[in-house]
């Protein structure tokens, strides 16, 4: 049998607590060896997914396909995957060297089978020498990597990761997302990871799922995610992003108060109520006629220093028109300077400019 | 089906059905035997005074009859007014003596803090007649400072508050130094930084941050003293209290229905003070932030010599009632021959056979001890660490909750009731070793019951989700990681019955037979025939074996510390 390229599949996953809704119609598929991660706010399901799929919670109706089998009923123990968790967990009487091999004791493994995997498991991580040490003597990221190497043991076909690196200081975490990828691409082990953190989500997922209020809103790459977030939800919650309430004009025309602004979208009909999303780093300041349309004037509000690039407040000059923030580069603002109260032409790219109900 | 099931709506969807493990049904399956032993041995029994209560002797329902016969008795319904007025006394005398202690050991820098804290727990080493027994030698009829009193008898209200204020002291102080240890330090220093008097801090910081410490001791001294019967029957003299007038009905008079009325009316003040406790802690949640900074008095002499002053006086006084008791038990023949003699050990106890009751009492407190910690343990477990079955917890947490408002005498009563009904499948354990294991269990559960529950709580919450996920049945993550981490407390759940197994009174009155009678109960009928000498002597034998009990206790806790400290050592960083 070839392997498939799904290998977890979800349709139609229910999930009540008393009277509120965890989860509304869920249907998702996750490929062999993809790394797909549940982004969304506290409280929009994304744990109680990742525990349905791990059978800690069960699902009021739904059906789990974990590479062709029907897991939907089966109780945890009986499922393949390692898990691991905000806390990772670890037995704090065991060594770390027992808490690696937890799960292999009861394999019929011969010792020597289990220590040699248990090593193996700990050069993986990067800990070879924490073997005989207790985790309270470890710091946290090490912890971290040792509860991946306890999840990774018995070699499952699926790892989930709950919030795995929320307890870590920001510089670990940084750090260690680069390592779990790295290592998840090496075994090229399936994988579901639960975060809040958006910019986790984007570095290290294949696929992003972001969830609000029970529903899936959006599946795709970071790249699509970003770029062309499907609802105003992925639009506000993943980065920053300037909205602006619009009247359909026909013809990829849009009214913004007294403005018209030109975009790529042309199939809605005039008269709708829509609202434009443009990202902050696509404004381009400054445009001296060469821009790319949607030229207007505008004048400087305040400047916020942030290293890489300056946040600038921007007010249109046009009756009506709202406030917007334009990111722009360290090395612009160094060439031209800007100040407050300046008068500048802005451009908001036509191709950039994204319009939703 | 033509429509995939994902668009059908929620109702129609067809519901999953969850094939449960074993695992899981084992567990389920022993929460429930651990509910139904609680309705059996708790729950059953009271409900069996409230029917009896209704009934006449013959068993034929009278309705509120028994409590209208009650009441129109002059002398019982006396006993009413005696119980609260000497239980609120107690209780005025005991709480601010407890605070006035507690704050003496944590907000200042007075010498001696840890000798003082051991002295002021040995009361909760003896059983509570022996203070009874120890007041009667200072201030009785043939009293060594009787003429302190100037002529007002020490048998009746007077006695029964000394030796109460003395049984209750440690359990008020322990809760009040519980409260006081939890303080922020960084008020403090907030408040100093703001030249705050001292007096200013002890209003707005320090008794706001001990009131639920205060109110939940306030509540406990009551109920102890409401319920206790040794202190009374030693040292009551005529005064009827209402714990003395359930004895006498049921042992004296054999009239169970009458004891139900009285057991019922008995249960009313402690029920309410339970009640009032419990929505007070309600409130207590996240008063104190999880990163207090522990507080750390300065050196004022002044300040600390009078904390120094009063604690002297109050370690004299609990002194002077253990030192008293165990004296007693030494001399040959009070007050005539004061020579020191074993006399009262070889002929009083050894010779006289009554040292059976001694091993009872051990073999007792060692089958309580063990077997009711795996059972409390193990409902705690199952409540905190298994899945399923809410309305089940729910039920056995509540139960867990009632043995903390029931008197000992009221359980006590109970068991009679409905064990010794000979319709009843369990009629066999009664008059046995067993009843009195169950019933000194459930008496202590409460408290027990928290520890374990405390414990099991600070535990990382995923262990049995990972132990899923690893293939490992939870009975196994339980004996290798949940039992060690939680020894200390399992080791204090061990210790507590065991003491109080030592010095229980009041539910096993009613359940010993004569070849199970105990320690305990073995003064209280020596108290009664004059042998003040051997009851002495039995006493003091029950507090060495409790302090022995609690210096293993210590040792084998601080072994555990240090074999484990390697994990709980602070990360390396």
């Amino acid at each position: 049998m070839t392997a498939e390229a799904t290998y977890l599949r979800l349709d139609g996953i229910h999930k009540s607590f008393g009277k509120f809704e965890a989860l509304k119609d869920i249907a998702l598929e996750v490929k062999r060896g993809e790394l797909m991660v549940f982004l969304g706010p506290s409280g929009c399901g994304k744990t109680t997914l990742l525990r349905i799929v791990a059978g800690l919670e069960s699902q009021d109706s739904g059906v789990i396909i974990q590479d062709g089998k029907d897991i939907s009923g089966l109780p945890a123990i009986r499922r393949d995957y390692g898990i691991v968790f905000q806390s990772y967990a670890l037995f704090p009487n065991l060594t770390i060297h027992d808490n690696v091999a937890y799960g292999l004791v009861n394999r019929r493994q011969g010792r020597a089978a289990i220590a040699a995997r248990v090593q193996e498991l700990l050069q993986l991580v990067g800990l070879p020498e924490s073997g005989p040490k207790y985790p309270g003597q470890l710091s946290g990221g090490q912890q971290q990597r040792i509860a991946v190497a306890r999840a990774l043991a018995s070699a499952p076909g699926l790892l989930l990761l709950d919030e795995p690196l929320s307890a870590l200081d920001a510089l670990e975490r940084v750090r260690l997302r680069g390592e779990i990828r790295a290592l998840q691409q090496r075994l090229s082990v399936t994988t579901v990871m639960v975060t809040h953190d958006q910019e986790e989500a984007l570095s290290m997922a294949d696929r992003v799922v972001v969830m609000h209020t029970g529903r899936i809103e959006q599946v795709g790459t970071p790249r699509e995610i970003y770029g062309l977030p499907a609802t105003p939800f992925v639009a506000d919650f993943v980065g920053k992003i300037n909205v602006l309430p619009a009247v359909a004009e026909g013809e990829g025309k849009f009214r913004v108060g007294t403005i018209s602004l030109k975009s790529g979208c042309r199939d809605i009909a005039a008269g709708t109520a829509v609202k434009l999303y443009l990202r902050p780093e696509e404004i381009v300041v400054n445009a001296n006629g060469a821009a790319s349309g949607n030229t207007l004037a505008a004048t400087i509000g305040k400047i916020e220093f942030l290293g890489a690039f300056c946040m600038v407040g921007i007010t249109l000059d046009a009756a009506g028109a709202p406030s917007l923030v334009a990111n722009v580069p360290r090395q612009t603002v160094d060439a031209t300077p800007l100040e407050h109260g300046q008068s500048i032409t802005v451009s908001l790219p036509p191709a950039a400019l994204r319009v939703l109900g | 089906m033509a429509t995939p099931a994902a668009v059908l709506p929620r109702a129609m969807a067809p519901a999953v059905k969850a094939h449960v493990h074993w695992h899981d049904r084992l567990a389920q399956g022993l929460l429930l035997v651990c509910c139904l032993s609680l309705i059996v041995f708790l729950l059953a029994p009271l409900a069996t005074i409230l029917i009896k209560s209704v009934q006449d002797k013959s068993g034929a329902f009278v309705g509120l009859m028994q409590f209208r016969e009650y009441f129109a008795t002059p002398a019982l319904r006396s006993s009413i007014w005696n119980t609260l007025w000497v239980a609120l006394t107690v209780t005025a005398i005991t709480v601010p003596l407890a605070f006035i202690y507690a704050y003496a050991l944590t907000r200042s820098r007075m010498p001696g803090k840890i000798i003082f804290r051991v002295i002021a727990l040995t009361p909760i080493l003896a059983p509570s007649l022996m203070s009874a027994i120890s007041f009667i030698q200072w201030f009785g009829n043939q009293g060594a400072m009787k003429w302190l009193l100037g002529g007002v008898s020490i048998y009746g209200p007077l006695g029964i508050i000394l030796s109460s204020v003395y049984a209750t002291f440690p359990h008020a102080l322990m809760i009040i130094l519980t409260a006081l240890l939890l303080a922020d330090g960084r008020l403090y220093e907030a408040a100093e930084s703001l030249r705050t008097p001292r007096w200013r801090k002890f209003l707005t910081i320090t008794l706001p941050g001990a009131q639920f410490g205060l109110v939940s001791a306030t509540m406990v001294v009551f109920s102890y003293t409401v319920s206790d019967f040794g202190i009374p029957k030693v040292i009551g003299g005529n005064f009827n209290v209402l714990a003395v007038d359930i004895f006498k009905q049921v042992i004296g008079q054999q009239n169970f229905n009458k004891g139900a009325v009285v057991g019922l009316i008995l249960l009313l003040p402690v029920l309410l003070a339970f009640v009032i406790d419990w929505i007070m802690q309600g409130r207590i949640q996240a008063q104190f932030s999880a990163r207090a900074v522990p507080y750390a008095p300065k050196r004022e002499p002044w300040f600390d010599r009078s904390m120094l002053a009063f604690c002297i006086a109050v370690a004299l006084f609990l002194l002077a009632v253990l030192g008293m008791a165990v004296y007693t038990s030494f001399i040959k023949f009070w007050p005539y021959d004061k020579s020191l003699s074993l006399r009262h050990y070889s002929f009083g106890l050894i010779d006289a056979g009554v040292i059976v009751s001694f091993f009872n009492s051990l073999k007792m407190a060692f089958f309580s001890a063990v077997f009711g910690t795996m059972f409390i343990f193990g409902v705690a477990y199952l409540l905190e660490k298994t899945r399923g079955m809410p309305w089940t917890k729910g039920a056995v947490r509540l139960l867990a909750a009632v043995p903390m408002a029931v008197p000992g005498m009221v359980l006590g009563l109970g068991y009679i009731l409905f064990f010794n009904d000979a319709d009843n499948p369990l009629n066999g354990i009664y008059g046995t070793m067993t009843i009195l294991v169950v019933s000194t269990v459930v008496h202590y559960y409460t408290s027990s019951h928290l520890t374990a529950v405390t414990a099991l709580k600070a535990l990382d919450n995923e262990f049995e989700a990972v132990s899923a996920s690893l293939k490992v049945p939870f009975y196994k993550t339980f004996f290798r990681v949940t039992v060690p981490v939680c020894l200390p407390a399992i080791l204090d759940i061990g210790r507590y019955l065991f003491v109080n197994a030592m010095v229980t009174i009041s539910a096993v009155v009613f359940l010993y037979a004569p070849q199970t009678q105990l320690a305990s109960v073995a003064i209280l009928n020596m108290d009664e025939a004059g042998e003040i000498g051997p009851a002495a002597a039995m006493a003091t034998l029950i507090v060495a074996t409790s302090i022995v009990i609690c210096v293993i206790y210590a040792v084998l806790t601080r072994l555990i510390v240090r074999r484990t400290q390697r994990w709980r050592a602070p990360p390396a960083v």
